[in-house]
């Protein structure tokens, strides 16, 4: 990439509303779990009955749970277990997604292409929550079986888009150069066509990270994520649903962290494919 | 068409066949024997083996499998190992909630979206387009259960519009179900309803962009009336796409819905069956989910098919 080119991204990615929004909130996510591990305001295992449920206050500006937990310092140690989470299950997703996809695209109409794709179809039909269930049943609730559910559903999303994406340029002239030069499907498809799908996976990346944050939320918040004493976003809003009618801050904190979490990650995703394809800055969904 | 249809029936058959060998196997590795489950810690080994025996347990694992889906095919779903009562019946009675939750919340998803998404694609750039395409990246991004939950605080525990939690059952009539399923089913459909609303506008937004739409605009219609006329029926590939996608996430969906207003639908069981390692039920609901989501998809390809001539040739 030359300057002049380089420059005008950063221009255009400053001049990006989605994007400069999308990525402050992620920021400010990012920055409360690492944050969490140098300083939280109190001790997320230390039980305070005196001051249970108690509004926001100068001493616990969100208040405190039922426990007399400090809400702040619960959803800033839970957004690690949301990142977490969700971060693991999209490196699932892609490392074994992207392979399959590359593999699939190098032999697009063969046998090999149609039962990699069928098998992807097949994973498709069970939602994450429905792998969760599966792998709750067999071994217990837990984060990890959380991660495996999440990952489990992430790699067919990871293997379409790398197909198709993969397949467009296979009959491109420098592949065809790649190929007179003598290289091998294998070596073509890391060297020439990862390179030039990344784009399209940084972007589906970002938006799997927040459907992560949204599923983790769920599993956990009916008893299939991560287990107590471990803060989850999901666990506070699941524990504050006994105290709504009188302690509403309970549930409202944690749900608006889920809720900006995922809102600043899909900003950000529409951000970045608005900047690497400006064809497709006409509003797409 | 025929051999289109046939192709598409073995796929499914196929998957069917596959997502039933995933689940039975993935299930039974499940630890613990739940003959000694039921009968608790005290019980005679006797007893132990008669039961196991009565339930099929002592037979191997692939003879299992066969037994299980032989029954599946005949509508004979087992004997739950906790109730002691067929577990189709139990499924039967659940979906009795589950889906028309799953019904409701699709309908709700289809009448908000469609016009929504009209709407703003009609109107594209001006405030109302970006007023509504900022509400609906809210709509993507709120976890519905806690949307559910502050719908309750809000319409229950203070307006007392609706029931806060539980199912009054069909007998207490239609107000009553509507009473307890209004807010599940809005609590659903919203995410989805945001999803959609934003594919419908941007596969009009593709569509009014394409060659036989400036014809039809050339020929003196109004950008309106290209619209309605021409675009929107073209727009209704991806969208049913989507909406195919949807009823199975509605479906699944309902799960942590259910549990939020204690809904006594197939989420419910499901989480009554884990805890009480009721293989049976967990196996067979999820093997429904599962069939719930391939048949879907399988009419949704069909119905393509129906739409777009040129699909079948492929």
């Amino acid at each position: 990439m030359s300057l002049a080119e380089e420059t005008s991204t950063t221009a255009m990615a400053l001049k990006n509303r989605n994007l400069l929004l999308g990525g402050a909130l992620t920021a400010v996510f990012l920055g409360a779990a690492l944050l969490s591990f140098l300083w939280v305001p109190y001790d997320v295992t230390q039980l305070d009955i005196a001051n249970k449920i108690k509004g926001p206050s100068a001493a616990h500006w969100l208040g405190t749970d039922h426990y007399g937990r400090d809400i702040l310092a619960m959803i800033m140690v839970g957004a690690r277990t949301s990142i977490a989470v969700a971060v693991v299950a999209v490196g699932i997703g892609m490392l074994a997604g992207v392979p399959l996809g590359l593999w699939a695209a190098a032999r697009r109409g063969s046998l090999l292409d149609e039962v990699i794709m069928r098998g992807n179809d097949l994973v498709f039909a069970f939602p994450s929550l429905v792998i969760a269930v599966m792998i709750t049943a067999a071994f217990g609730p837990s984060a990890t079986n959380a991660i495996i559910a999440i990952g489990i559903f992430n790699i067919p999303v990871f293997a379409r888009i790398t197909r198709s994406g993969a397949l467009t340029l296979w009959s491109r002239d420098f592949i065809l150069a790649a190929r007179v030069a003598g290289k091998g499907s294998a070596r073509i498809s890391f060297e020439h066509i990862l390179p030039n799908v990344l784009n399209l996976l940084i972007v589906q990346g970002t938006i799997q990270f927040s459907l992560g944050i949204l599923a983790e939320a769920g599993l956990s918040y009916v008893g299939l994520g991560a287990q107590p004493p471990i803060p989850s976003w999901g666990r506070m809003l699941a524990d504050s649903q006994t105290f709504i009618s009188f302690a509403p801050h309970m549930a409202l904190f944690p749900g608006l962290a889920i809720l900006l979490t995922v809102l600043g990650l899909n900003l950000m995703g529409d951000g970045l494919r608005d900047l690497f394809d400006p064809k497709l800055r006409r509003g797409r969904t | 068409m025929l051999r289109y249809t046939l192709t598409r029936f073995l796929s499914l058959c196929l998957s069917l066949a596959v997502a039933s060998v995933v689940i039975f196997f993935a299930i039974e590795v499940l630890p613990g024997d739940p003959a000694s489950i039921m009968l608790g810690v005290n019980a005679q080994p006797d007893t132990l083996a008669a039961l196991r025996t009565e339930l099929g347990l002592d037979q191997p694992m692939v003879a299992r499998y066969f037994a299980w889906v032989t029954g599946l095919l005949q509508g004979d779903f087992g004997i739950s190992y906790t109730y002691r009562t067929p577990v189709a019946q139990m499924i039967a009675d659940r979906l009795a909630v589950s889906l028309p939750l799953a019904l409701f919340s699709l309908a709700l998803t289809v009448v908000i979206a469609f016009p929504v998404g009209i709407w703003a694609a009609s109107r594209r750039g001006s405030v109302s387009d970006v007023s509504i395409m900022g509400l609906t990246q809210l709509g993507v991004a709120i976890p519905n259960f806690w949307f559910a939950m502050l719908m309750v605080l809000v319409f229950a525990i203070n307006l007392q519009w609706f029931s806060a939690g539980g199912f009054a059952g069909w007998d207490a009539g239609l107000l009553a179900v509507l009473k307890s399923l209004t807010l599940p089913a809005i609590a659903l459909a919203l995410p989805q309803a945001s999803i959609l609303a934003r594919v419908m506008r941007s596969a009009l937004l593709d569509t009014l962009s394409e060659d036989f739409i400036r014809t039809a605009r050339a020929k003196g219609l109004t950008r309106r009336q290209a619209l309605w006329r021409h675009a929107l029926r073209n727009a209704l590939i991806p969208v049913l796409t989507i909406i195919g996608m949807q009823f199975s996430f509605l479906l699944a969906g309902g799960i942590i819905i259910e549990n939020v207003f204690y809904l006594p639908g197939l989420g419910r069981l499901i989480f009554q069956a884990i805890s009480a390692r009721d293989l049976v039920v967990v196996e067979s609901v999820v093997m429904l989910l599962v069939f719930a989501v391939i048949l879907v998809n399988f009419l949704v390809e069909l119905a393509y098919a129906a739409v777009d001539p040129r699909l079948r040739a492929r």
